[in-house]
């Protein structure tokens, strides 16, 4: 097993090189989950899901992509415009930012020189995602404000209600799993866990992570700032064209990116049980990883019934914060035992 | 006998609130039965027809578009332009003129045969009527039902388009399917 290097810092070129190639990888990523939630969800629903255009509905993505940013760029008289166009940009740049602390892999030597497959692996590590996630959620609250419609207004205060309320249990649910690895750096994390992956022995961690992850990207069962079957949109009433479009791949970016933070934390990274693969597996093992754990977003989806706005509220600040500080306390207390 | 208040409420029997063991394993547990579901309808696989490449069979008795019929041994039409098709109609949509066979000009096997035989296919409602008025069989519903088209005018089908032998792509249902 190898050992993560912590804090390793390549020269500027690579970095630049780096966060190129992660961006070009993690953003291809959005149109294939987008096609795959369709098809995923449609065969849960004993049908097959688009399969019309190009070879198997591949080309469904790119489709609905054009025909969104081809549209007219319309925006409500009353709205605020710089803020009305800046705030899908919010959501995107934090979403696309959020990836660079997913480490891939190890350092490893590409051409003779030492490079760490991942974007950055900054000392406050974990809380880099978080202090993102706080940003995102001004890319909700600015655009349902700027829209200047009261309906958008009272879907992004819905919305920030949800994510101000799991953010609290999502950060908790992640002590346990930072005092056990005494660290707060990805890598330093999934190199803690070469001997057992954090889900067996933080499961209460990982399920509440999970959870407050569902909520945190808006996915059913806690879709309620979009709830499609009731609502017209929430926040995102009065978008549509390339700004919708940006919004909707932030929320697949968030998706890509909650999958991988806790495959990070909970399910190993790169590191496989029992085997030892080359390095160069490392980065698919991630992929994959990611991959299962978007197909559980689908899954989910496909199964759970929305909440009501009560029982959100209830799950999520007598359920799931009191959950969440008592795994911490109890790791705590086991931490200091052992 | 006087009413007093209370005397009509039915205590509602409950079943005891969940401990707290109990209603978390509600929740956690019934939600891996909802996935364990869910999973296995993926499992199934899709039940979809996939309509244009593939139909799904009509029965015998389907009521498609109308069929003009004639007699297989002289070749003469069965209608004799009674009109009492148009008269059973309830959607009004069917327009027959007749006009006297002549020796020299013997259409249908009667006295008279119909001139003009309309049916104005985007005012039908498929009832099936007219194949039931009709004392001569001369005109049934057919298995025809991909009947959409670009103008309403070509909607009216006249007699020659009802005596043609429909393209044959709609697939009949075997007994017992």
């Amino acid at each position: 097993m190898t050992l993560a290097t912590v804090g390793y810092y390549e020269p500027w070129w690579m970095q630049v090189l780096k966060a190129l190639v992660i961006f070009a990888v993690v953003f291809q990523l959005v149109p294939i989950v987008l096609l795959a939630e369709r098809k995923v969800l449609g065969r849960f629903q004993h049908r097959y899901g688009p399969n019309r255009v190009g070879p198997f509905g591949l080309l469904q993505p790119m489709a609905d992509i054009g025909k969104l940013i081809f549209k007219q760029q319309f925006r409500p008289r009353t709205a605020v415009a710089w803020l009305f166009a800046l705030a899908p940009a919010i959501s995107m740049m934090t979403a696309v930012a959020t990836i660079a602390i997913i480490p891939f892999s190890n350092t490893v030597d590409i051409f003779g020189t030492r490079v760490g497959l991942y974007g950055l692996d900054p000392s406050i590590g974990i809380l880099y995602a978080f202090a993102f996630g706080a940003i995102a959620f001004y890319g909700l609250m600015l655009g349902g404000w700027a829209s200047g419609s009261k309906y958008s207004f009272l879907g992004a205060m819905r919305g920030a209600a949800q994510l101000i309320s799991y953010e609290v249990a999502q950060g908790l649910s992640l002590v346990g799993v930072i005092m056990m690895a005494g660290s707060l750096s990805l890598t330093e994390i999934v190199n803690a866990q070469s001997h057992l992956p954090y889900i067996i022995p933080q499961f209460v961690g990982f399920i509440v992570f999970l959870v407050a992850g569902f909520a945190e990207t808006n996915r059913p069962p806690f879709d309620l700032p979009e709830a499609d079957a009731e609502l017209v949109g929430g926040y995102n009433t009065e978008y549509g064209g390339g700004r919708f479009a940006g919004y909707f791949a932030a929320e697949y970016l968030n998706i890509i990116v909650v999958s991988a933070i806790t495959s990070t934390l909970f399910l190993g990274g790169w590191m496989l049980p029992w085997v030892n693969p080359p390095t160069w597996v490392d980065p698919f093992v991630v992929l994959a990883k990611t991959l299962i754990l978007v197909f559980f977003f689908f899954w989910v989806r496909a199964t759970l019934p929305r909440l009501r706005y009560d029982q959100l509220m209830s799950l999520g600040w007598k359920i799931f914060l009191p959950l969440a500080t008592l795994n911490a306390l109890v790791t705590a207390t086991l931490v200091v035992v052992t | 006998m006087p009413w007093t208040a209370g005397d009509d409420v039915i205590e509602v029997v409950r079943a005891p609130k969940p401990g707290p063991v109990r209603a978390s394993y509600r929740a956690f547990g019934e939600t891996l039965r909802g996935l364990k579901t869910t999973f296995a309808r993926l499992v199934e696989g899709p039940k979809t027809i996939q309509y244009p490449e593939e139909k799904v069979a009509v029965y015998p008795r389907f009521r498609g578009r109308h069929k003009l019929h004639r007699f297989e041994d002289t070749g003469l039409e069965k209608c004799v332009g009674c009109s009492l098709c148009a008269a059973a109609c309830p959607a009004d949509c069917i327009r027959v003129v007749a006009a006297e066979n002549t020796p020299e000009n013997r259409v249908s096997a009667g006295e008279r045969y119909a001139a003009v035989y309309e049916i104005n296919l985007s005012r039908c409602i498929f009832c099936g009527y007219c194949e039931i008025a009709c004392p001569f069989d001369a005109i049934t519903m057919g298995h025809d039902y991909e009947m959409s088209d670009y103008n309403r005018g070509d909607l009216i089908f006249t007699k020659e388009m009802l005596l043609a032998e429909p393209l044959d792509r709609t697939p009949l249902r075997n007994a017992g399917e």
